[in-house]
């Protein structure tokens, strides 16, 4: 067994590190208070690398393992929410599809601008009515001669709606299986194409400063060739994209909790009350111990959940594992560092109170807690 | 172009952290980084590279774990990395460390080097100027801006209340200081490619030309007679005044101490 990173890891955590301390870090609470998605900052992030982490060079990838992507991820969440979504989500859920299920003719049109971090690419699953029930789609694409026609809705999907944005991956219904089950594929569909209309989200608690949209298809024509991968194959796509992306999600999960739980440590040392500092009174050094030690159990099980997709086995009952015990701890984590910040914590001059918002979507995005314990208890044989 | 990077490994000192016990310094686990000075002149160096295609070389003098900043070096792109490492230059002063690295130099071609003006962890400001004195060449000092011009540099000196502009004639030795400019990022994929790809050239003591009287412990003139913690002077009394009656404040309190 070694669990030590590799030098490239080691290295890597350091850069990531000092560009979200440096670039990130001072514009946070600016961009979240005016729920200000930035370009600017978004090209920042695909000039250093953290786009197409796990993409070959061939295609302006970075050609690197998962676990070092997953590591870019909690870095970058450490110091914040939104831009790690932007990442997390460009990656697993734009980029992801298109590198695994895509045809080379695809991957080599679409991956290196997104690699590069020029363009964002969405994932359109979710729906008004489809959230944790995906049998309850009602997106729907219909054959007519080489062309497919798509009509219906997304709602909820990150990076799809802002001047970055270059196109989506659109799950819809293409005709019925054997057993009367809905066949779902997966299409391509650009910015610009006729009757695709995508809106900006407001009014969100939490990730203000990442970009959500509604998308809308209005008899959407699109070639053939648009398919990702082979007909039929959508519903297996989305999967085995959503494993993939729990790994992500459980990096938002273990940076953030990290990141509250260093703000909340250090403000613990500061702050005096009845003669000495807060972290001398077990009530709150107690909170802190339990922090330290969930935060090496998180790591410990997204690591390993990285260590086995790396060495291409399965993956998916510790990639739930993992997504959902790191989002949860982050809850955890997040509510302590409010309580030891008492007043200030509430305060948006604060970080930390940024992260007890942005934490609740780590519940409930890419497949609520509850189906987690769904997937695993299906794992263990329940 | 030729330009020649010479750069330190010194400890992260942001990241010093006390003993809670002792309240002495814990080394143990403190991060290593390129020396900022030394790694403002690499970017300096990097972006002549990008402009007029020089090629970057990095030279530095450590132990063998000096090899991590050589490769953080290849990993911003410079093109090769030299390390000289042997444990005759083991304790070596300002003057043993030029002379070795003066010697190591001698041996490459060079239009231009740079230096950092001085390491964070000792300070000196002497290293540069005197591997410039070993080589006979020129050497300008605490750069803030730097260019080319022709077979010239033309580099802005910082001087405590006004800068100097001053041109050298190439081969030419310069001191960078971190305000010359922001060193890029390493990108994952450089890192990678710093680690699997590249080499870093090891030097030792049997491939350099030069006495043993210059290099290591023996061949360092100056010796440390004694480290020690400054002792902590009583707390400072914060008085909130207007200047002018701050200067009668300050007046008294010199009056008082028989100062004035």
């Amino acid at each position: 067994m070694d669990f030590d990173l590799t030098r490239e890891q080691d290295m890597i955590r350091r850069e990531v590190r000092k560009f979200a301390e440096s670039e990130i870090t001072p514009v946070a609470l600016e961009l979240d208070a005016t729920e200000t998605f930035s370009p600017a900052l978004t090209r920042k992030m695909g000039e250093i690398g953290l786009f197409g982490m796990f993409v070959p060079e061939a295609y302006d990838g970075q050609g690197l393992d998962y676990i070092s992507y997953i590591i870019g991820v909690e870095e970058i969440a450490r110091v914040d929410g939104s831009q790690a979504a932007t990442i997390a989500a460009g990656n697993s859920l734009g980029i992801g599809p298109l590198y695994y299920f895509g045809t080379e003719e695809q991957k080599r049109r679409y991956l290196p601008p997104l690699c590069r971090g020029e363009a964002l690419w969405g994932f359109g699953l979710t729906e008004p009515t489809a959230g944790s029930d995906a049998g309850g789609s009602k997106t729907t694409a219909v054959r007519d001669g080489e062309d497919w026609v798509l009509n219906g809705s997304k709602i909820f999907i990150t990076n799809a709606a802002c001047e970055m944005s270059l196109g989506v991956t659109v799950q819809a219904i293409t005709g019925t299986r054997e057993g009367g089950r809905p066949e779902y594929t997966c299409f391509l569909v650009e910015h610009g194409t006729r009757g695709f209309k995508a809106q900006p989200m407001h009014g969100k608690m939490m990730w203000r400063a990442s970009n959500t949209a509604e998308l809308y298809f209005d008899e959407v024509r699109v070639p053939g060739k648009n398919i990702l991968g082979k007909r039929g194959d959508g519903f297996h796509q989305m999967l085995q994209t959503l494993d993939g992306g729990r790994l992500s999600i459980g990096a938002m999960g273990l940076g953030g909790a990290q990141g509250a739980y260093e703000m909340a440590l250090k403000y613990a040392r500061q702050r005096q009350q009845f003669g000495q500092a807060i972290s001398k009174f077990q009530a709150v050094a107690f909170k802190l111990a339990d922090c330290a030690m969930e935060l090496e159990c998180a790591r410990n099980v997204l690591y390993k959940a990285c260590w086995l997709k790396d060495r291409s086995r399965p993956f998916a009952k510790e990639a739930a594992m993992a997504k959902l015990y790191c989002s949860e701890l982050m809850g955890r984590v997040a509510n302590h560092a409010v309580q030891i910040h008492g007043g200030y914590g509430l305060m948006k001059d604060y970080h930390v109170e940024r992260f007890y918002r942005d934490q609740k979507l780590l519940d409930i995005g890419e497949g609520t807690s509850e189906i987690q314990r769904l997937v695993i208890s299906r794992y263990i044989g329940c | 172009m030729k330009i020649i990077v010479c750069v330190k490994q010194v400890p992260d000192t942001t990241e010093v952290r006390l003993d809670p016990v002792t309240g002495t310094l814990l080394r143990e686990g403190i991060p290593s980084i390129i020396n900022p000075d030394d790694k403002a002149g690499l970017e300096a160096a990097l972006r002549l590279k990008d402009r007029y295609e020089a090629h970057v070389t990095v030279l530095t003098m450590g132990p063998p774990q000096a090899d991590l900043a050589l490769r953080e070096a290849l990993a911003m792109g410079a093109d090769a990395a030299i390390l000289l490492t042997d444990r005759a230059f083991g304790g070596a002063d300002t003057w043993a460390t030029s002379s070795t690295l003066a010697s190591a130099l001698s041996a490459l071609e060079y239009d231009l080097i740079i230096t950092g003006r001085q390491a964070i962890d000792g300070d000196t400001a002497q290293v540069g100027p005197q591997i410039a004195e070993h080589l006979g060449i020129p050497n300008i000092s605490y750069a803030e801006d730097l260019r080319i011009e022709g077979n010239t540099v033309v580099v802005r000196r910082q001087y405590e209340d006004r800068s100097h502009i001053l041109r050298a004639e190439m081969p030419c030795l310069v001191t960078a200081l971190s305000e010359l400019n922001e060193p890029r990022y390493m990108t994952p994929r450089g890192i990678f490619e710093a680690f699997r790809d590249r080499t870093v050239k090891i030097l030792t003591r049997a491939d350099l030309a030069i006495d043993d009287g210059n290099i290591g412990l023996k061949g360092s003139p100056t010796r440390v007679m004694k480290s020690f913690t400054k002792a902590v002077r009583g707390k400072g009394t914060v008085v909130e005044l207007d200047a002018r009656d701050a200067a009668g404040w300050i007046i008294e309190r010199l009056q008082e101490k028989f100062v004035l």
